[in-house]
């Protein structure tokens, strides 16, 4: 029965992070797309826009959700409830920290940890495929049919590498839990080098790390690979004839992805909540962090570019200041130093995809499809041989 | 009723009805990717039949043996549905009993 | 628990299954097919099977599902047409069929004792090493002759989908 209460617990936390931080994702793509387009993005509702994923909540449910007198009914609502499912599925076996013991209960940092968590993963996002192929054929609309086709066959396409690019670390690794895996990334080589998956002897899965991150921007339909969705090319591709809740939910799907993508990169390669230096040292990372985002919010606020920053910078230069303070309790290092790396690591990786989002432009459909066969497929499987012979040879 | 345990059989029987609602589907439908399906659907009951053997005999042999399955039915699907593309492309017709004979 | 597990996954697959076997438009058929697989990969895992479910939802339902569910959408071909009256040879054959399904229960129900159940967690030989040991050791000449059967398939698939070069 505890076990059931602690759980139960746990599954509301997370869900309710996860739901806010997919809502402040979109607001931090936007805010950063603009600033690299030298706009500044959404500002008008609320201080720096902070308020505009409420605003984009409320005009979503409130938009009149019609259905095409020409769709197929049962697909054309299933699709929606497909995607969005499958992709808020994957968090139950993310780990976000080692075993802590909160007031005296002792739990993992996860909501359920399987010996088989990364086939799981990869289960569910291939399934995930039938989301957009339905959305594609429910829709009964040219652009529609090409852009799902056009995205199962990507996302299928680009399954290949992915996994291959997950088999590496696994052979170093030993194991399918993402505990163990994390676990075999702890420690440090030379005292400084730490031990994971991207640094790891016998061979440095960096191929493998990168391999990794160009099939998820593939799977996820992001930019360079998201042409089944782009605007103007195919009116809006799977998606066209989606509106309200059920293009929210599609939207949603899509960032779930992105951040699940980022959890398991950063698990697999990144070490997952291991710090980068030894332990008392790197303990004062997250207080000179956030104290330099808190210095930089007062000197800017003290002498403000534009009238409306007179309050909001100097209140985040405060509120930085206020949780590098927070990191200076010994009593809560436990819970919240895993965190901040873990955090810390997939909000870098977020950011990675928002930047490239940002920079390229996207592959024609022939050359996206042509660079996975014929030339990233050869490179996992080349990569995942080396891998095998260095931990073959190498290994005791 | 509530804590009993699940009988090997049923496991078993289910294979066997899948396998047969299979042979149904595969003598009696006329469109040519619903009979493929079909043959899908008899495999799939055949691996629940290796997967509850190998659990009654406790050795990991009935599973490698699904495995096997699973790998075949790939690479059929994968010609099969070449071959389906390139039926439809010539004779425009999915249907069975139209492409009954080499000859156009 | 677990015989409501079952009751509810078997009841699944065999309404999926029926539903393919009866639906007129091939695609209502690919989605009953993934419905089968689904309730078959949980039917595994309380089976012990860890390793296979999740290659059957990864491989089965992920993949080659996909596959035919992109070759029904490219090829659009509409439903099956309205059947005519049922040929002499369903009239004899599906009642023959039901006739042998329930020789083969009959057969099963004699041949194996009712004691023997399944309870989860009772065989935890499924696990990704076991199935990797047996595969590279016991199993590694079908393993690499089914490399090459796939190797086959793939350059037989491209051969047979390119357009004709004149």
């Amino acid at each position: 029965m505890n076990f059931f209460i602690i759980s139960l617990i746990k599954a509301a936390i997370v869900a309710f992070v996860l739901l806010t931080a997919l809502a402040y994702l979109q607001w931090l793509e936007r805010k950063l797309l603009g600033h690299i387009q030298l706009r500044p993005g959404p500002n008008r509702v609320g201080p720096h826009g902070l308020l505009q994923p409420l605003a984009d909540v409320i005009k979503l449910v409130t938009k009149e959700g019609f259905i095409p007198s020409h769709v197929d009914k049962f697909f054309y609502l299933l699709a929606p409830f497909i995607a969005v499912t499958l992709a808020l599925i994957p968090i139950a076996v993310i780990p976000f920290g080692p075993e802590v013991n909160i007031f005296g209960v002792k739990t993992w940092l996860q909501l359920t940890d399987l010996s088989i968590g990364v086939l799981f993963v990869l289960a569910i996002s291939s399934v995930g495929v039938y989301g957009v192929a339905l959305a594609g054929w429910a829709s009964n609309n040219k652009y529609s049919l090409i852009g799902g086709l056009r995205s199962s066959a990507q996302m299928i396409s680009y399954e290949l590498p992915l996994a291959l690019a997950i088999a590496s670390p696994l052979l170093l690794a030993n194991s399918l839990s993402f505990r163990h895996i994390v676990g075999q990334q702890a420690g440090y080589y030379l005292g400084f080098i730490p031990r994971w998956a991207i640094f790891q002897m016998p061979f440095p899965q960096i191929f493998a790390f990168i391999i990794f991150l160009i099939a998820g921007f593939a799977e996820t339909n992001r930019i360079p690979f998201d042409l089944p969705e782009a605007e103007n090319e195919l009116v809006a591709g799977y998606h066209t004839e989606y509106s309200s809740m059920k293009f929210a939910a599609f939207f949603m799907a899509e960032y779930c992805n992105m951040v699940i993508s980022a959890c398991v990169a950063t698990l697999l390669f990144l070490g997952g909540w291991h710090p980068l230096f030894p332990a008392p040292y790197s303990n004062a990372i997250p207080v000179l962090v956030f104290l330099f985002f808190g210095a930089i919010g007062l000197y800017h606020g003290l002498n403000p570019a534009r009238r409306r920053d007179r309050f909001s910078l100097p209140i985040t230069g405060i509120v930085s200041i206020i949780i590098a303070l927070i990191f200076l309790i010994p009593i809560l290092w436990p819970v919240i130093i895993p965190l901040f790396w873990f955090c810390a690591k997939v909000v870098v990786l977020l950011f990675v995809f928002i930047w490239i989002r940002g920079t390229l432009p996207r592959f024609r459909y022939d050359q996206l499809m042509r660079f996975a066969w014929t030339f990233l497929f050869p490179v996992a499987v080349l990569n995942l041989l080396v891998t095998g012979l260095f931990v073959a040879v190498f290994s005791k | 009723m509530l804590h009993a345990a699940v009988p090997l059989n049923w496991y078993l029987i289910l294979s066997a009805i899948l396998f047969c609602l299979g042979l149904a589907g595969y003598l009696y439908r006329r469109n040519v990717i619903t009979v493929f399906m079909s043959i899908e659907l008899m495999l799939n009951g055949v691996n629940l039949s290796f997967v509850a053997f190998s659990y009654k005999f406790r050795q990991v042999d009935g599973q490698i043996f699904t495995y096997f399955v699973m790998v075949v039915a790939a690479a059929e699907a994968a010609v099969g549905l070449a071959i389906i593309l390139t039926l439809f492309k010539n004779r425009q017709t999915l249907d069975i009993d139209d492409v009954n004979s080499m000859k156009d | 628990m677990s015989v409501i597990l079952f009751l509810v996954f078997a009841v699944i697959a065999v309404v999926c299954g029926i539903n393919l076997v009866i639906q007129r438009h091939p695609i209502n058929s690919a989605l009953s097919l993934i419905g089968v697989m689904g309730s078959l990969a949980v039917l595994y895992l309380m089976l012990g099977a860890e390793f296979i479910a999740a290659a059957q939802v990864i491989v089965y339902a992920g993949a080659i599902m996909v596959l035919f569910l992109i070759v029904i959408m490219l090829l659009n071909a509409g439903a099956e047409g309205r059947t005519r009256r049922p040929s002499w040879g369903a009239i004899v054959g599906i009642p023959l069929i039901a006739v042998f399904l329930g020789l083969v229960s009959f057969v099963i129900q004699a041949l194996l004792p009712k004691s023997e159940t399944v309870a989860f967690g009772q065989f935890t030989g499924g696990n990704a090493r076991n199935i990797g040991h047996a595969l590279f050791t016991t199993y590694l000449l079908p393993f690499e002759l089914t490399s090459v059967l796939i190797l086959i398939a793939i350059v037989g698939a491209i051969v047979l989908a390119r357009k004709e070069i004149d």
